[in-house]
């Protein structure tokens, strides 16, 4: 069947939104994105298919990334009169006993994380229907109340979490595809560009780059027009547009559709990183769907505009992540940007007009179109509209995928919706924009996260990843890393990037290893300073921004590990050595057990003592110790 | 290339070019464009990327082979080396780096006497560090060929190793 019309949405996502909302069987959603497959996910889900086979009136689904990283393996079980719930850790030898349980009205209260009051996408909270079918049950919390999702509006994660990927139906029924319909037979394209610029959407990918803007500028240019796909998520610690991909790959081909017709453009092209094979299966599995509703392919809906989508794999380069990089890559030649006299909007992919944005601010288009302007523009702050997913990982008790308005404090993220820092250790800063960002210090804390803030402090909002460090972190090494990072990433064509990156980590080397000077911080600063003001594309010029930013809050450290030749958090080897604190000690042998060094020695209930002739500081008994008697000197 | 580098990529590797003409004339319509995607199929076929394939490859689509090899060096992904059986890819990313990441990857070190880049003498390891394989939740995170291991301790780096062969 081809889609010609809204109707034509309207007849299939009736169909399938009863699969959503009401289904005959008991549905089970298994969360089943890489990470939490990597958790388990992918067992469980063959277990509860070999239980309850087809026919055995349970439906075992896939799902996208539910969010909760740190409760992976995560499984909702809904059914007709029953409540929508989540349970939480259902790992292979639980699935069958949460199932069972669920059917028979006995919930397993303690592997829940709590049930859903309304299950609808912010597309869809006009309507009703989505509501009928599942009762919610007394006793059991509601996921919104629950600190990690209180704050979350979800726009471009709606779907993940609620749909199989997979099914573009299911997509459809969550009111996908419409807008697309809507610009390509009732819209003026400068209408969608008006819309957008409106909604002050502005580039998810890190710069910030207000979107109506560049989309007008590449509509004006003469001759074939391209849109391209930002999937090249290289910054580490950041995995929404993974999520996203993998999780609702058709509300991305909707929004370069949507680009398509607005620009005037018949090619669309996704870069997307190799790194992600889950994310390129779901992809083309998603355009092979569209074509055969011919929602991709020649003549759309009976119109004479016709959009193609080619998928191109990257293969492991941080610096195509900058467009002119990128595109030189699509181009099959080695990823090395070129000075931006002429922006790619004028001469991109191909020497052509080319419209790049990433994967999160395509996602955010058709919900933009549907809601209008003004709804996603009444969120957020004076110059940030709309929301912003956020990676929240490292030092942090709740790690997972977010999405918050605009505005939000730092201090909501990482303490509210993230639940601090765990094991009782204290917060020391949390880093965004990648490689090319910085560290914020708690002081900084109620800052509302927007792109001018963030700029303020030194980072920059980055792509979202929000990597949290706790008193643990050494602020010297996290500087070290990412310029040992960017060594290996820079493309070698600029001489302030390549050499000066490499001067930067030699000096930082030596500071990490107890033979840094007088002077080294100055000297930081000043290379630091040339690299930012000379290099040739974004990766260089915002290098030493990690550097800058830890010496700027971090000052103390750096003279630590300078002048006392101390490594306060006990990263840099040669500058720390562990003890046994005698009085914590209960001998509970526990350490001496792991150490693979048999440097621990002592009789069982009495202090231990450490060899440090033998010790190679692993670490193995810092972490194992539930006493706090290893300690850092 | 250098003469130790011609030494390790046998020059006189086995190729089959009818499954070669598959990946670049069926597979990619010997587009100059798909080099890179071409380039990664040679090599999920071969496990590296085999000098007499890249030659092929060269004349097959019209690219100069220099174009080709700088391709394949710049591309963190490509190997000209024969790898190991099971490759481990430790993930380095920041979220990986600080909850401890260097110490999983120097106990795999120190377990296998290589460093990173590397293949066991007997060809059973290669060990290659990435930059986030975007699984940062679970870190510290590394990927045995296809399997993940999550939130690894470092006492345990000796226990998953031992489940390759």
């Amino acid at each position: 069947m081809k889609i010609l019309s809204v109707d034509d949405l309207d007849k299939i996502g009736q169909e399938h939104s009863k699969r959503l909302y009401w289904p005959d069987a008991v549905k089970v959603n298994i969360g089943m994105a890489s990470c939490g497959i990597a958790a388990g996910a992918q067992t469980s889900y063959e277990k509860a298919k070999e239980v309850f086979p087809a026919g055995s009136g349970v439906q075992i689904c896939q799902t996208g990334c539910i969010g909760f990283c740190e409760e992976e393996p995560l499984v909702e079980i809904l059914g007709y009169g029953k409540p929508r719930v989540m349970y939480k850790h259902i790992t292979e030898d639980k699935i069958a006993d949460a199932i069972n349980g669920y059917m028979e009205g006995d919930f397993n209260k303690k592997w829940i994380l709590g049930q859903m009051r309304d299950a609808r996408s912010v597309l869809e909270d006009g309507t009703d229907n989505a509501l009928a079918g599942t009762e919610p049950a007394d006793g059991i919390p509601y996921l919104e109340d629950i600190p990690f999702y209180s704050k979350q509006v979800k726009i471009a994660l709606r779907n993940c979490g609620y749909i199989d990927p997979d099914s573009i139906e299911e997509y459809i029924a969550r009111a996908g595809y419409r807008a697309f319909l809507q610009s390509l037979q009732e819209m003026d394209p400068t209408d969608i560009i008006r819309i957008i610029k409106e909604s002050g959407l502005r580039g998810r990918g890190g710069g910030g780059f207000p979107t109506g803007i560049k989309w007008a500028t590449c509509a004006k240019q003469k001759g074939r027009r391209f849109i391209i796909c930002n999937a090249d998520e290289g910054d580490p610690g950041a995995y929404m547009d993974r999520s996203i991909l993998e999780g609702d790959p058709h509300s991305v081909l909707e929004g370069m559709l949507i680009a398509g017709v607005a620009i005037g453009s018949n090619q669309g092209s996704i870069y997307v990183r190799n790194e992600y094979p889950l994310a390129v299966k779901r992809l083309v599995t998603a355009i092979k769907e569209a074509e055969a509703y011919g929602l991709l392919g020649e003549g759309i809906a009976g119109s004479d505009f016709s959009f193609d989508i080619k998928i191109s794999t990257g293969a492991g380069a941080f610096v195509c992540g900058e467009s002119t990089a990128l595109m030189a890559s699509l181009e099959g030649n080695v990823g090395r940007p070129r000075a931006k006299y002429v922006h790619t909007v004028e001469k991109g992919f191909r020497d052509s007009p080319s419209n790049l944005n990433n994967v999160e601010t395509y996602a955010n288009v058709p919900a933009i179109l549907l809601k209008g302007a003004g709804w996603f523009a009444g969120m957020g702050t004076d110059l940030s509209k709309g929301t912003k997913a956020f990676s929240l990982v490292g030092k942090v008790k709740n790690t997972g995928l977010v999405e918050v308005p605009m505005g939000i404090s730092l201090r909501d993220i990482v303490f509210k919706l993230g639940g601090g820092v765990p094991k009782k250790k204290e917060f020391k800063a949390v880093q965004t924009g990648g490689p090319s960002g910085g560290c914020i210090p708690e002081r900084f804390l109620d800052l509302p996260v927007d792109y001018q803030k963030l700029n303020e402090v030194g980072s920059i909002m980055g792509s979202g990843g929000m990597i949290v460090m706790d008193q643990d972190t050494c602020m010297v090494d996290v500087a070290r890393y990412f310029l040992d990072f960017l060594k290996d990433e820079s493309c070698g064509q600029c001489n302030p990037c390549r050499e000066g990156i490499k001067q930067m980590l030699a000096i930082l080397t030596r500071i990490c290893e107890g033979n840094g000077d007088k002077g080294d911080i100055e000297l930081l600063e000043e290379l630091g300073s040339m690299v930012q003001k000379f290099s040739l594309c974004g990766l260089g010029t915002s290098a030493p921004n990690p550097v800058l930013t830890t010496i700027l809050y971090f000052r103390d450290e750096y003279e630590a590990h300078i002048i006392d030749k101390k490594c306060p958090a006990g990263v840099c080897k040669p500058l720390f050595h562990y003890a046994i604190d005698a009085e914590a000690c209960t001998g509970c042998r526990v350490c001496a057990r792991k150490c693979p060094q048999k440097a621990i020695s002592g009789k069982k209930k009495e202090p231990h003592t450490l060899n440090q002739d033998k010790c190679i500081k692993c670490g193995i008994c810092y972490d194992a110790c539930k006493f706090d008697a290893i300690q850092i000197r | 290339m250098d003469k130790a580098m011609d030494q390790r990529n046998d020059p006189s590797a086995q190729i089959d070019y009818k499954a070669l003409d598959a990946i670049i004339e069926k597979e990619f319509n010997s587009d100059k464009e798909n080099l890179i995607m071409m380039l990664q199929a040679i090599q999920k076929a071969y496990n590296y990327l085999p000098r007499p394939a890249l030659n092929y490859l060269a004349l097959k689509i019209g690219v100069p082979y220099s174009k080709i090899y700088g391709v394949a060096t710049f591309y963190s992904t490509f190997s000209l080396e024969p790898r190991g059986r099971n490759i481990i890819s430790i993930c380095l990313g920041t979220a990986c780096h600080v909850r401890g990441a260097e110490r999983v990857h120097e106990r795999i070190e120190e377990a296998l006497g290589i460093s990173d880049g590397q293949t066991t003498q007997d060809q059973r390891f290669t060990l290659e560090s990435v930059r986030c394989i975007g699984c940062c939740s679970l870190g510290p995170v590394v990927k045995i060929n296809e399997d993940m291991h999550a939130r690894l301790p470092t006492d345990q780096v000796g226990k998953v190793l031992d489940q390759y062969e």
